[in-house]
C-alpha cells in the first residue's frame, strides 16, 4: 500500500504555507500524521501537493496564562500530556490523552492534526467543546477565531477554507475549585473511543453545583455539549439522583451507527460514561 | 503530471550514529527509505497503516512509526533501528538478551518494533511495573507470543538497566 | 556405550534468536536481487460478476510498468487456468480451484484480475489506478446458509452451492435421544477470522537462463509442494525448479497453500526473464489470504440423570467461500473434533460445505478444531444448567478416565485411520487446571468483588487435537567434511522454533550442544522431500526423523572412529565432537572421521565404514497423537458495558515429552491469544454484497498485550509410543477450548444461564443484548 505520487513542500512559516495553499487546488497539509498518512497509505486520500507543517516555527507552544490555555496547532499530544502547566490547570487533559492511540501516535500526533481531522470519536476534540475553545485560523487576508460550536461543518470536515490553515487554539480556563471527569469506552486500550464523557464540574461553598460542562464523543458527526443535563444540574447537589438524572439525558440524545455499534448502545454507553464522569467530577470538586 | 518524472529529494539522515545521504522519491516512507535505500531492512512493514508496530524506530530518541513518516521528513534527523541496539562489539544490550533469555521472540517480525518501543519506555519510566508495560505496548501487534514473554522480558530488562 | 548429552528436555536458548534480535534475519522482502521487478494485482472489486473486458492501455505506458498480464497473456506459459487440487479427494466437482488469474467469471471481492509488474510496488499501484475493467454484476452469495435455499442464486454460475455433504455417525442416536432423562437443542454460530501472521505471504521468482532453472524464495509454508505445483501449472520438470524459505514471520495456516499470486508471479519472471517479487500488504491479507470464517452449527444434547452425555446429533453448515483451494478438511476437522476427551456414546452430524462469494477458507491456526470443542463445551454447560449441576463437575463425569487409555473412539481421520488416544490421563490434567486456578476458592473471591460492585466469573474448558500427522517428513543428518553437522529438513520454520528443537534432537545423539548443529528447512536444494508445517506436526515428524537420522549418523562414526583408533565402536565415547577411547588419551575430531569416510582416491575406506557421513530418513507415523488440554479462566465483566477484561487464565497441556519446555509454552501463549482473539475480538465483516467492511487494523480488532492477562501454563508429559521421541505437538493446541471456557465464565460473572451465549465472537453489545434478553424473557 503506497501512496499515491504527490509533490512536497516544506514551508518555513506560516505565511509560506498559505502560499502553497493558496495555488494548489488538490494540497493537503500534514501535521502529525497519524491519520493523513495512513490515509495516504491506503490511497483514500490522493493529494497533488503535500504542505509539510512540521518545519514551521513557532506552531507548537504550549503557554499556560491566568485566562487561558493555549495550544499551537503543531502542539504534540505527548508534549501536552506531560505539560506540568497544562497538567496544574487542566487535569482533564492527562486523563483523556491517556486513551488517545498509543505512545507512538502521541509522539507524533498533534492538537491541531486530531481537531481537523475531526474523528467522531477524539478525545481532544471533545476537551475542545468542553472547555468552548476558540480556534484560530490564519488565511491569506487575516486571522481568524471561530468559536469551537462553529468548528465541525459536517462528517470529519471542519469549518476551514482549503487556503487557510488552523494554528492554535484558545481555552478559557477555570477558576476556583473544579473537577473533572473523564470516561471512554473502546474494545481495547488505545482504540478510537465508541462513545467518551467528559465533565467539569465546580460547587459552591455550599456544595451545590455553581457550574458544569458535559460533552459526548463518538455519538455524532462532532462531539455534543450536554446542554440541558448541564442547566438541569445547576444548584443542584451532586448527589446520585441528580447525576443519575443528567445521565439518563445523555441517554436520550441522537446517535449514530455503524456495523458494530448500535444507535441504542451508544446511547446506553453514554447515559453509564456521563454517570462515571460526572460522579468522578463530583468526587474531585471537593 | 503523470508524465514528468517524480522529483527525488536528497535526505541525510544518521542512523544508529552513522550518517547517511540517500535519494527517494516524496511519497517514500521512512521505513521503507531505511528498508531499501539504506538496505536496514531490520525495521519490518506489518500493516502500511499505522497499528502493528512493528515499523516502529527512534527518531529524535521518540518512538514513532516509520510508516506513518515521509522520508523526507526525516532529513536531518537521528534515527536509530534494530539494528544499533548491539554494542560495537557485537554484544546484545541487556534489552536483547533479556528477550533471548524470555523466549520474547518467536518469528521475529514484530521484535523491531517492539524492542525500539521499549527503548523509549525504559528510558523514561525505567521503574515501570507489568501493567505499566502492556500499556505501553498496546501499539504494537505480536500474533505469536501472546505478549507474555515480552513483558516479562522487559520487566527482567527494567531490572538489569536499574 | 557412547556417552550423550541431555539436550532434550533443556530450555536452550533459541538458535533463531541473535539474527532476529540484531535485525539481521532476511525475510522475503529483505532479499535483494540485482534488477528485481515488483509485482501488483489488480484485484475484483465485486463479489460477483461476468468480467467482460480488462483496458490497460493507459496502464501499460505509465512510468516504471514493465508488463501487465492477464490470464490470457499467462496461458502460453501454464499447463492450465486453474490450480489443482491441493489433497487428493474424491467426491467433490471438477471446476472448485482458483484460477490463476480471473477468467470470465469474478467470484469474490479481491480475487486477482491481473498482475502488474513494475519497477516499484508505487509505481505498480498508480497503473492499477489506470486500470479499468468492464463487468457485470451478478447476485453474490453472502451468507453460506442463504445459499443452500432453493431459490438462491449461485455464488459460481457454473455448479451448485453445496461443494459437499456428508454425514459423521456412530451408535444409535435416535435411541439415546428417545430415551434419555434430558435433552435440549443449541444453536451455535461460530466465526473465526483470518490468519493475520505479521508478515505477510510474498514471493520472488528468479530465473536462471545459464542454467534453465527457476530459483523461488517463498514465505509459506510448504517448499516442496510449492515446487510440485509450481512444476507442474508451469510444464516444468521439478528439478528446474527450486524453492526456498527465507525467515518466515508467521503462518498460521495462511501460508500453508500455493496461491495465485504465486503462480502468477513465477509466470511473469519466466515470460519477462527477470527477477519479479510480491510482497503481499495488509490489504491484500485482508482481501485474497484465506481464513476460516463461519460455522452454524445445530445440536441436540441428550444426557442421562447423571449428566453423562447420551448422544449428540443434528447438522453443521460450513462456508468454504468462493473456491475450495485445498479439501474440505477444515468441516471434517470440526465435526470429528466434536467429541472431544469426552465419551460420548453416540454422534451423528450432517455437514453441508457450502459456497458464497468470499474468500477461501481453509485451517487456521487450531484447523476446525477449537470449533467441535467449542460445541462440546457448550453442550456440557447445557447440562449443568438443566440437571442443576456444577460445571466442573459435569466435565468430571464425561472425560475418558484415565485407566481407559489408549481409547479408540469410533471415528476414523481423513487418512481412514482410526482415531484412537494414544496416552494421557484427561481427569487428572483437568483437576490440575482447577488446582492451578484455586477453582475452589473463588467464591471467596467472587464475594471479595462483588462487595466492591465487581462481578467476576469462571469457566473451564477441555479439548484434544490430533497431532503428528503424516504421512512423513523428511530429514538428513550430514557431518560435512569440515566436521560441520548440518540437519537438512522438508520441516518449515515459521516462529516455532523448530531449528531450535530439531538441533536439540540432534546434538543429543552426537554428543554435542545444539549450537553446534546447523539446520535448513525447507529448502529443495538441499532435501528432495518434505511436506511442509501444518497440523502441529513438525517436533514429531521431523523430529522423529531427525532422531533415527542422528543415530544412525552416531552408529557411522562409531564405526567409523572404532577403525581409526583400533578399537571397538561399544568402547568408544562420542562427545564435545570428538570420538576417543576412555582411559587413553586416543581420539578423533568428527572432521577427521568426516575426512576418513570421504575417502581418498585409490585407497580403500576404513573397514565397515560406508562413505559420506549421513543419513536420511522420512519417518512414517502410524496415525496421529493426541494431547489433551485443559484450561480455566477467571474475569471481569462490566454489566453496564458489556466489556470483559481477563483476569487470569490457566493451561494444563500434554505434550508428550518436552523437548525445549519454553518452546513449548511460548507455542501455548500464543494458541491461547489467538484464541482468545476469536472469543473476543476479531471479526471478519462481509455486507449483504458480500463486500468486506473490515479490511484494515482498526476495523479487524487483534489482542493487543494491555487485554490479555497473565498465562499459567503447567506442561504435561504423557509420552506416546507412536514415535520414537513420545513427542505431541502442541502448536495449534492452545486455541482449543479458549473461547468456551470465556463464554461460560461470562455467563457465571453477569448471572446468564450456561450455554446461553452461543455466537462467538461476543461484542460488549451482545453481550448487553443478551442481558436484556434474559431479563425480557
Amino acid at each position: 500500500m503506497k501512496p499515491g505520487r504527490f509533490s512536497y513542500h516544506a514551508p518555513q512559516t506560516v505565511d509560506e504555507a498559505l502560499e502553497l495553499l493558496s495555488t494548489r487546488d488538490n494540497a493537503k497539509v500534514l501535521a502529525g500524521g497519524q491519520s493523513l498518512m495512513a490515509m495516504l497509505n491506503l490511497r483514500y486520500a490522493m493529494p497533488d501537493d503535500v504542505v509539510d507543517l512540521n518545519g514551521v516555527r513557532g506552531l507548537d507552544d504550549i503557554t499556560v496564562t491566568e485566562q487561558d490555555i493555549r495550544f499551537g496547532a503543531m502542539a504534540r499530544q505527548r508534549a501536552i500530556e506531560r505539560d506540568a502547566a497544562v497538567a496544574q490547570a487542566a487535569p482533564i487533559f492527562r486523563d483523556a490523552l491517556g486513551y488517545v492511540g498509543h505512545l507512538q501516535t502521541r509522539n507524533r500526533g498533534t492538537i491541531g492534526g486530531s481537531l481537523c481531522h475531526l474523528d467522531p470519536a477524539a478525545e481532544l476534540v471533545a476537551l475542545c467543546m468542553l472547555y468552548d475553545a476558540t480556534i484560530t485560523i490564519a488565511g491569506k487576508e487575516r486571522e481568524k477565531h471561530l468559536p469551537m460550536s462553529k468548528f465541525p461543518a459536517f462528517y470529519m470536515t471542519p469549518n476551514v477554507e482549503p487556503d487557510e490553515i488552523v494554528v492554535g487554539f484558545t481555552l478559557p480556563r477555570w477558576h476556583g475549585v473544579h473537577g473533572h471527569g473523564f470516561f471512554e469506552f473502546a474494545r481495547r486500550h488505545g482504540d478510537f473511543a465508541v462513545i467518551a464523557a467528559g465533565t467539569l464540574m465546580e460547587l459552591d461553598s455550599g456544595g451545590l453545583i455553581r457550574r458544569c460542562a458535559i460533552v459526548i464523543g463518538g455519538a455524532g458527526a462532532s462531539p455534543l455539549r450536554l446542554t440541558g443535563a448541564e442547566d438541569m444540574l445547576l444548584g443542584q447537589r451532586p448527589d446520585a439522583d441528580a447525576l443519575t438524572a443528567a445521565a439518563a439525558i445523555a441517554g436520550e440524545i441522537d446517535a449514530m451507527e455503524d456495523n458494530v455499534y448500535s444507535s441504542d448502545y451508544r446511547r446506553h454507553l453514554a447515559r453509564v460514561l456521563t454517570g462515571r464522569a460526572l460522579a468522578q467530577a463530583a468526587e474531585r470538586a471537593i | 503530471m503523470t508524465d514528468t518524472p517524480e522529483i527525488q529529494h536528497d535526505v541525510t539522515v544518521t542512523v544508529n550514529g552513522r550518517p547517511y545521504t540517500a535519494a527517494c522519491v516524496a511519497r517514500t516512507s521512512l521505513a521503507d527509505f531505511l528498508r531499501h535505500e539504506l538496505h536496514l531492512t531490520g525495521t519490518h512493514l506489518g500493516c502500511e497503516h499505522g497499528v502493528c508496530g512493528a515499523c516502529t524506530v527512534l527518531v529524535d530518541d521518540q518512538a514513532v512509526r516509520g510508516c506513518l513518516m515521509l522520508a523526507v521528513q526525516a532529513n536531518g534527523a537521528e534515527v536509530r533501528t534494530i539494528e544499533g541496539l548491539a554494542a560495537e562489539d557485537g554484544r546484545l544490550s541487556a534489552l536483547q538478551r533479556a528477550f533471548s533469555d524470555h523466549h520474547a521472540v518467536q518469528c521475529g517480525f514484530c521484535t523491531p518494533g517492539i524492542l525500539m518501543t521499549l527503548v523509549e519506555v525504559l528510558r523514561d519510566t525505567p521503574d515501570i511495573d507489568e501493567r505499566g508495560i502492556r500499556e505501553a505496548l498496546s501499539g504494537n501487534l505480536c500474533r505469536c507470543t501472546g505478549y507474555q514473554n515480552i513483558v516479562d522480558a522487559a520487566l527482567a530488562a527494567a531490572n538489569a538497566i536499574r | 556405550m557412547p556417552v550423550g548429552k541431555t539436550v532434550i528436555g533443556r530450555s536452550v536458548p533459541r538458535l533463531e534468536d541473535s539474527a532476529l534480535l540484531r535485525g539481521e534475519a532476511r525475510f522475503l522482502d529483505d532479499l535483494r536481487v540485482p534488477g528485481v521487478l515488483h509485482a501488483a494485482f489488480l484485484r475484483s472489486p465485486v463479489a460477483h460478476a461476468r468480467l467482460r473486458s480488462i483496458d490497460a492501455d493507459t496502464a501499460r505506458i505509465m512510468p516504471g510498468i514493465v508488463a501487465i498480464l492477464t490470464l490470457e497473456d499467462l496461458r502460453p506459459l501454464l499447463s492450465a487456468d486453474r490450480i489443482p487440487l491441493q489433497f487428493r479427494n474424491t467426491g467433490l466437482g471438477e471446476d472448485i480451484t482458483p484460477f490463476v488469474l480471473a477468467s470470465d467469471e469474478l467470484l469474490f471481492v479481491g480475487e486477482t484480475i491481473a498482475i502488474i509488474v513494475a519497477e516499484s510496488r508505487a509505481e505498480a499501484e498508480d497503473a492499477i489506478d489506470a486500470m479499468d475493467i468492464e463487468f457485470e454484476e451478478l447476485a453474490p452469495v453472502a451468507d453460506v446458509r442463504d445459499g443452500l435455499v432453493d431459490t438462491a442464486p449461485r455464488a459460481c454460475t457454473e455448479r451448485a452451492n453445496v461443494y459437499r455433504d456428508f454425514e459423521l455417525a456412530y451408535g444409535d442416536t435416535e435411541a439415546a435421544v428417545a430415551r434419555a432423562a434430558c435433552t435440549f437443542s443449541l444453536s451455535i454460530k461460530q466465526h473465526r477470522g483470518a490468519a493475520h501472521p505479521m508478515e505477510g505471504r510474498g514471493i520472488l521468482a528468479v530465473p536462471d537462463t545459464l542454467r534453465d532453472h527457476l530459483q523461488v524464495w517463498s514465505s509459506t509454508q510448504l517448499s516442496h509442494e510449492a515446487r510440485f505445483f509450481l512444476s507442474r501449472m508451469l510444464g516444468l520438470e521439478e528439478s528446474q525448479i527450486d524453492v526456498a524459505v527465507p525467515e518466515v514471520g508467521g503462518g498460521f495456516g495462511a501460508k500453508y497453500l500455493v496461491y495465485p499470486e504465486e503462480i502468477a508471479v513465477a509466470a511473469a519472471a519466466l515470460h519477462l526473464k527477470r527477477p519479479v517479487k510480491w510482497v503481499e500488504d495488509r490489504r491484500e491479507h485482508f482481501l485474497s489470504a484465506i481464513q476460516e470464517r463461519d460455522q452454524y452449527w445445530t445440536v441436540d444434547v441428550a444426557a442421562d440423570a447423571d449428566g453423562r452425555l447420551q448422544a449428540i446429533r443434528g447438522d453443521m453448515v460450513h462456508d468454504a467461500g468462493a473456491y475450495i483451494p485445498q479439501g474440505i478438511n477444515l468441516a471434517y476437522n470440526a465435526a470429528t473434533a466434536l467429541p472431544g476427551p469426552y465419551v460420548l456414546p453416540a454422534y451423528r452430524l450432517a455437514v453441508t460445505v457450502g459456497a458464497t462469494n468470499k474468500v477461501p477458507t481453509i485451517p487456521v491456526r487450531g484447523a476446525g478444531y477449537p470449533e467441535g470443542t467449542f460445541v462440546m463445551e457448550r453442550a456440557l454447560d447445557g447440562i449443568a444448567d438443566r440437571l442443576g449441576l456444577e460445571r466442573a463437575e459435569v466435565r468430571r463425569r464425561n472425560l475418558i478416565p484415565g485407566d481407559r487409555m489408549p481409547y479408540a473412539t469410533p471415528m476414523s481421520s481423513r487418512s481412514g485411520a482410526a482415531i484412537v488416544y494414544d496416552s494421557g490421563d484427561f481427569p487428572a490434567m483437568f483437576a490440575q487446571a482447577l488446582d492451578a486456578i484455586d477453582y475452589a476458592g473463588f467464591e471467596t473471591r467472587r464475594a471479595a468483588a462483588a462487595a466492591e460492585g465487581r462481578h467476576l466469573g469462571i469457566g473451564v474448558g477441555c479439548g484434544i487435537k490430533g497431532t503428528g500427522r503424516g504421512p512423513y517428513e523428511s530429514a538428513t543428518v550430514r557431518i560435512g567434511r569440515s566436521g560441520q553437522i548440518n540437519v537438512f529438513t522438508g520441516a518449515m520454520p515459521m516462529g516455532q522454533g523448530v531449528k531450535t528443537a530439531l538441533a536439540q534432537i540432534c546434538a543429543e545423539q552426537l554428543g554435542v550442544d545444539a549450537t553446534n548443529v546447523r539446520v535448513v528447512c525447507g529448502d529443495t536444494t538441499t532435501i528432495p522431500l518434505g511436506l511442509g508445517g501444518f497440523a502441529s506436526r513438525q517436533t514429531v515428524v521431523a523430529g522423529s526423523s531427525v532422531l533415527r537420522a542422528a543415530e544412525d549418523v552416531r552408529d557411522q562414526i562409531l564405526m567409523a572412529a572404532a577403525s581409526l583408533l583400533e578399537a571397538e565402536p561399544t568402547q568408544l565415547d562420542l562427545r564435545e565432537g570428538m570420538v576417543g577411547l576412555p582411559g587413553t588419551n586416543r581420539r578423533v575430531s568428527l572432521r577427521d572421521v568426516a575426512e576418513a569416510a570421504a575417502g581418498s582416491p585409490g585407497y580403500a575406506l576404513p573397514t565397515g565404514v560406508k562413505p559420506g557421513l549421513e543419513a536420511s530418513v522420512n519417518f512414517m507415523p502410524d496415525g496421529l497423537t493426541y494431547g489433551m488440554g485443559a484450561h480455566a479462566v477467571e474475569l471481569e465483566v462490566d454489566p453496564d458495558t458489556g466489556l470483559v477484561t481477563l483476569l487470569r487464565y490457566v493451561v494444563v497441556n500434554d505434550c508428550g515429552r518436552a523437548i525445549n519446555p519454553k518452546l513449548v509454552i511460548g507455542q501455548l501463549h500464543g494458541g491461547v491469544v489467538h484464541a482468545i482473539g476469536n472469543a473476543l475480538f476479531e471479526f471478519m465483516g462481509y455486507d449483504a454484497q458480500a463486500q468486506p467492511t473490515t479490511t484494515t487494523f482498526a476495523e479487524y480488532l487483534l489482542p493487543t498485550a494491555p487485554g490479555i492477562p497473565s498465562i499459567d501454563v503447567r506442561i504435561a508429559e504423557y509420552p506416546t509410543a507412536s514415535n520414537p521421541l513420545g513427542v505431541k505437538g502442541v502448536g495449534e493446541a492452545g486455541c482449543l477450548p479458549v473461547a468456551a471456557a470465556i463464554m461460560s465464565a461470562v455467563e457465571h460473572a453477569v448471572g446468564l444461564r450456561p450455554a446461553t451465549l452461543c455466537s462467538v465472537p461476543l461484542a460488549p453489545p451482545d453481550l448487553i443484548h443478551a442481558m436484556g434478553q434474559a431479563r425480557g424473557a
